[in-house]
């Protein structure tokens, strides 16, 4: 699984070097305009912080990443080539996997499972073939070991596990199956301070020890400063700023949201 | 003992012998049905002389075949989140093909057999293209293609019993023979067991009855899931449906129906199949179907009626259900070890 080529950026022009690129892409449904003339890039191995309110088009862009919506225009690079994402199993064979808020883990199912859902590993002939389980065990313990996560017990329902645990296992199953590119929407939504900062050093030891790019959905200014090489803000379908963490302060982020409620009252 | 509350969901090795049995129970929703039957069959046989005659395991075996081979189908159908109302009418719809394909169209047996086991998968696909595609729920689907199919039948039978066509080896191998259906019963459910619990298809089952939305997020073909195992619940009603032709020797519009679908349906409850999908076993449903058919036959036995069975399999499925619910609360809330 793993000795899968990287992408090569051959004979591309400037954008060889991004994980990703986005450019110009637009979206609507129905009469809202959801996302309008967005471009972004993340650099290999880079994490790039998305912030913005509800309702900015983080999530929406997050899916077009995924494959899960289509753009109205706009391009989309992945490692320099041009791509029409047709769904997740394609984004996914380019690199790209997402660890969404629901985390698209099954409950009533084991940690291992989960960790191999639809990438199982099998063995047989033709038709004729059956989950190695022992494999998946003896694989999915090492992928948490290597990033440091411990469970439980890896045959335990994940119905039993935190939700610190749950985010966890997410972004080991992510990051163990050829990710390039991570996308991780509020990977701390709904979880407490501990398990909150846990994840945050999770995403900052994958930042600085792989070469996982990463793109990284978060509410909150101070945990995105903290994991993030760079911010982008979102507002209203639109980056309104692109920075780098060491350059700007939760007080500018906030001042720039902010600005945005007080405009209509001083005009 | 309440050191087993801790956040390890492991049992612990130490953990008294009744703890032990109450675990293992609570784990294992088999263990519990297992324990039910050997229940009853100790107490029908305590209780009434004729119960270990042998025409009798005959009698309970062949009546359990055809619903454990439904039941099979059910499950998967119930843990990927959806319900076949219509396999007890393809069991006879099928039948029915499988003798105008003889008779009519001049097929060799065994090919009628495959287009009478088609005519089922057909059924079946149109269940879950309307199903998954349209978007009606399969409630309503599936109830609605059991009066299409049993008006068919009753319209293209005439409504007349026939002889189940076939010559003396055909009869021997495909239901004939004492114990036969029993024997292919066994086989669907190995077979199935193994698809459900060993096979990326059975875990894929799991994870669209589990987590619909993120089992799809994780790139699982959910529509071909499920359409599939529509297709697969209606062929093996189909498949029962000709066994059980073959054993009684007379096709009729009526035989299978409403009847067969529930047992079947209350042999997975009772098995320990959720039906808010995502769980459940075959064996589980089998054992399920041994209690109906001890239940069933024991009190025939001891000259109970059909109306007190109705009553005693319906408080069944209730009890069933409600234990369902009640032990996953419990599994949840991790007081007691997760299935291994």
């Amino acid at each position: 699984m793993s000795e899968r080529a990287t992408p090569q950026p051959e004979q591309t022009a400037v954008t060889a070097a991004d994980a990703i690129r986005v450019e110009s892409i637009s979206k609507s449904f129905g009469v809202v305009q959801a996302l309008e003339d967005v471009s972004l890039h993340v650099r290999p191995g880079e994490v790039l912080g998305l912030i913005g309110d509800n309702g900015a088009g983080k999530s929406t862009l997050v899916k077009i990443l995924t494959g899960f919506h289509k753009p109205d225009v706009g391009k989309i690079f992945v490692f320099g080539e041009e791509v029409q994402l047709k769904s997740v199993t394609h984004a996914r064979s380019l690199g790209i996997d997402t660890v969404f808020q629901d985390l698209a883990l099954v409950p009533g199912m084991t940690v291992y499972h989960n960790m191999f859902l639809n990438r199982e590993v099998t063995r047989g002939i033709g038709p004729f073939r059956f989950l190695s389980n022992r494999v998946m065990k003896k694989r999915s313990l090492e992928y948490l070991d290597d990033i440091g996560v411990r469970v439980p017990s890896i045959d335990a329902e994940v119905a039993r596990m935190s939700g610190g645990q749950r985010q966890a296992i997410a972004i080991a199953r992510s990051t163990h199956s050829d990710a390039k590119i991570l996308l991780l929407d509020e990977p701390l939504a709904a979880m407490g301070a501990r398990e909150g900062a846990l994840i945050i050093e999770l995403i900052e030891e994958l930042g600085k020890n792989s070469d996982v790019s990463m793109i990284v959905i978060a509410h909150n200014y101070v945990h995105v400063l903290e994991m993030c090489d760079r911010v982008n803000l979102l507002r209203n379908g639109r980056i309104m700023l692109d920075k780098r963490t060491d350059e700007t302060s939760v007080e500018e982020l906030t001042e720039i949201v902010a600005a945005e409620y007080r405009l209509p009252k001083t005009a | 003992m309440a050191r087993a509350a801790t956040d390890v969901p492991q049992t612990p090795q130490r953990a008294g012998f009744g703890r032990r049995v109450a675990t293992a129970l609570i784990r294992r929703r088999e263990a519990s049905i297992l324990l039910v039957l050997v229940g009853l069959v100790v107490y029908f046989s305590l209780r009434t002389d004729a119960f270990f005659g042998t025409d009798n395991a005959r009698v309970i075996a062949e009546f359990s075949a055809p619903i454990a081979i439904i039941a099979a189908g059910q499950v998967m159908l119930l843990i990927c989140g959806e319900i076949d109302l219509s396999v007890g009418m393809v069991y006879a719809f099928s039948s029915w093909i499988f003798y105008f394909g003889v008779t009519d169209w001049g097929l060799p047996i065994w090919l009628a057999v495959i287009v009478g086991l088609l005519s089922g998968s057909a059924v079946g696909l149109v269940n879950g293209i309307i199903t998954v595609g349209v978007g009606v729920p399969s409630f309503i689907t599936t109830l609605g293609m059991a009066y299409v199919l049993n008006g068919l039948t009753l319209n293209i039978s005439g409504a007349f019993p026939v002889e189940t066509p076939g010559g003396e080896t055909f009869f021997r191998i495909f239901g004939g023979s004492p114990y036969t259906t029993v024997y292919w019963a066994l086989g669907v459910i190995v077979v199935m067991t193994i698809l459900l619990t060993r096979t990326r298809w059975g875990l894929h089952t799991v994870a669209t009855g589990g987590n619909l939305l993120g089992a799809s997020e994780s790139g699982v073909n959910i529509r071909k899931v499920k359409i599939g195992n529509f297709v697969l619940c209606s062929t093996l009603g189909a498949l029962a449906g000709i066994l059980e032709s073959v054993r009684i020797d007379t096709i009729q519009a009526l035989q299978g129906g409403f009847p067969v679908m529930f047992y079947a349906v209350a042999a997975a409850v009772i098995g320990g199949t959720s039906l808010f999908g995502g769980s459940g076993t075959i064996i589980g449903a089998a054992l399920g179907v041994g209690v109906l058919a001890v239940l069933n036959l024991g009190f025939t036995l001891q000259g109970i009626s059909a109306y007190t069975f109705d009553l005693v399999l319906g408080i069944a499925i209730i009890a069933s259900m409600a234990l369902n619910v009640t032990l996953e609360r419990i599994r949840q809330s991790g007081r007691l070890g997760s299935s291994a």
